[in-house]
């Protein structure tokens, strides 16, 4: 499980590096071996190989938005896929524990980039080894920024939830999308007024079922866009029912469960 | 970073080289309103931010100015040339939104003594964005990004305000998220001349960093503005009023189409993000670098939409 607060200290030392030298941005140092200390305890990384495979856009169209998507060759292999921004104030977006009869084809989210990046998906296989496929995303220009677009919006919305289901292109799988309202704050603002922080909001962890079964639980933090979202495959185990439970760093519990249709 | 001085100044030389007023273009497009139309570009270091439209207005006792460019040199180029025309105090300046291209200027603004204003939601927009925006366009403006600092408002519009400059009074309208979460417009009636800062984009591509529904009812909202003239936050100006509004509804309309049947279709952001709106893309400048932005987050707004 990588460690969330080794991650956040690092966190705060990016944060630092990007505010105070921005001048220094095209040669800021690869930040990537300090995050394997971090998050992955110095374990050795191998290449993908096939196993896990990082699908990124080039350029960063939206910061606030940008589409991320891990797809695994063979999902029974795969116990833990980690997403890696590896130049945001808090790199580790998500980590994604999948069931072990999941089936999971592949899991597409969106996060925010801060600046130009590289992004890295790691796998952990039921052996214990580390595979790992890695992009770089240009940032956007123009006035493009990894905020919230309307808080009081978000605010207003908090915790609702939306499920869709699409036809899978796999045909012994389903595909879902699991969306869930929250602004996912960063923490990092000044409040103009007070001239104190704001205090981070932020979904932490997403549990999701097929029946009693897992799918996946997902454990992330503010580099994960505002309204959180996951788009996957899974194998049908029969089970009527998604059902989702979704935590936030203050609490908040956010619960959703739909019948499972017929689009398969 | 370490490129020859002599290479600075001549890439500054349009707006530092000598009186800084004679290259800053600022026109009188009606008696007492005063325009400067930015190029249609991306901020950069060779044109120092100079991308956006900005106004004054002049009554009998004040100035009032209307945005203040995309860095601390603009706004001293554009304070320059804005003497030039009139002495009278600057009473206000107004920032239409949070977005660098309209406020890297303030700083030049803040020994006249002005008060800063803006939307209600202006204040959070540049403490959420600000330190970004000094970090992320350091790259593409180099040393031209010297000096901006982030001058929030200390006087701020919760629905409509009137300011009073002598015998002129103008009336500041907040709107609903938009183009941005913070956008405002400023109606001068004496004139009838709109400013109507990013509400309004002509020929450069609109931009949605807010909401698209959200720009698509505001537009609406905005044609019944008793205005004979605007000056949009880019483009051409004046411009007729409201019949400048056509083309950016069109391409706010069509993107929502498009989007919303992606969505019915279950295609996936990435891939519509391409596609989406392409059908305008002749008609607009800067299309490629804002149309696929503009349909990322249009997606993750409409997905939203229905059951």
């Amino acid at each position: 499980m990588p460690d969330m607060n080794t991650a956040a200290r690092s966190a705060a030392g990016a944060l630092f590096a990007l505010l105070s030298s921005a001048a220094l941005a095209q040669t800021a140092p690869d930040p990537w071996p300090e995050l394997v200390v971090d998050i992955f305890h110095s374990r050795p990384i191998a290449a993908a190989d096939g196993v896990i495979a990082l699908d990124a856009p080039a350029r960063a169209e939206d910061a606030a938005i940008v589409p991320m998507t891990m797809r695994f060759a063979d999902p029974t292999q795969i116990k833990l896929a980690t997403l890696v921004i590896d130049q945001n104030p808090m790199p580790m977006a998500a980590a994604f524990t999948l069931g072990d009869t999941s089936g999971v084809g592949f899991i597409e989210t969106r996060v925010r980039v801060n600046s130009y990046s590289n992004v890295h998906a790691v796998a952990e296989t039921g052996d214990g080894k580390l595979r790992a496929d890695a992009k770089f995303v240009k940032a956007s220009g123009g006035c493009s920024a990894p905020a919230v677009k309307d808080e009081d919006e978000a605010v207003a919305n908090l915790g609702k939830m939306k499920y869709r289901e699409f036809k899978s292109a796999d045909p012994g799988k389903r595909e879902a999308q699991i969306m869930i309202r929250h602004p996912n704050a960063s923490g990092m603002q000044m409040d103009p007024v007070s001239r104190a922080y704001l205090p981070a909001h932020f979904i932490d962890s997403v549990e999701v079922f097929q029946g009693e079964t897992p799918i996946f639980k997902m454990e992330g933090g503010i580099s994960l866009s505002e309204d959180p979202t996951f788009r996957f495959t899974y194998a049908p185990n029969g089970a009527k029912t998604i059902r989702v439970e979704a935590h936030d760093n203050k609490g908040g519990v956010y619960k959703g469960e739909w019948p499972i249709g017929e689009a398969s | 970073m370490l490129r020859p001085m002599l290479a600075l100044v001549a890439a500054l030389a349009p707006l530092v080289a000598g009186n800084p007023a004679r290259a800053f273009s600022l026109s009188e497009i009606t008696s007492g309103v005063y325009a400067h139309q930015g190029k249609t570009s991306l901020m950069t270091r060779e044109n120092a931010g100079d991308i956006a439209n900005l106004g004054a207005i002049v009554g009998d006792e004040a100035v009032a100015v209307i945005d203040t460019g995309g860095s601390l040199i603009e706004g001293r180029a554009f304070l320059a040339a804005l003497r030039e025309k009139t002495q009278k105090p600057i009473r206000y300046v107004i920032n239409t939104h949070a977005h660098p291209d309209h406020i890297f200027g303030n700083g030049a603004f803040v020994e006249s003594g002005a008060t800063f204003v803006g939307h209600k939601n202006l204040p959070r927009a540049l403490a959420a964005r600000g330190p970004h925006y000094l970090s992320a366009f350091r790259d593409q403006m180099g040393d031209a990004l010297d000096g901006v600092t982030i001058v929030p408002p200390t006087k701020t519009v919760d629905q409509t305000m009137t300011l009073d400059l002598g015998h002129r009074e103008i009336v500041l309208q907040a709107w609903r998220t938009a183009h941005s979460e913070c956008d405002l417009t400023i109606l001068d009636p004496k004139s009838g001349v709109l400013f109507s800062g990013d509400l309004l984009f002509l020929q450069h591509v609109p931009v949605v960093d807010g909401s698209l529904l959200g720009f698509l009812d505001v537009a609406d909202r905005l044609a019944a503005i008793e205005a004979t003239q605007v000056v949009a936050g880019h483009g051409p100006l004046p411009a007729p009023w409201p019949k400048a509004l056509e083309d950016q509804r069109a391409y706010l309309t069509r993107l929502t189409a498009d989007l919303r049947a992606a969505i019915k279709k279950g295609e996936g952001v990435a891939a519509v993000a391409k596609t989406a709106g392409a059908e305008e893309r002749e008609k607009w400048k800067l299309f490629d670098d804002y149309n696929a932005r503009n349909a990322t987050a249009g997606f993750a707004e409409l997905e939203w939409e229905g059951p």
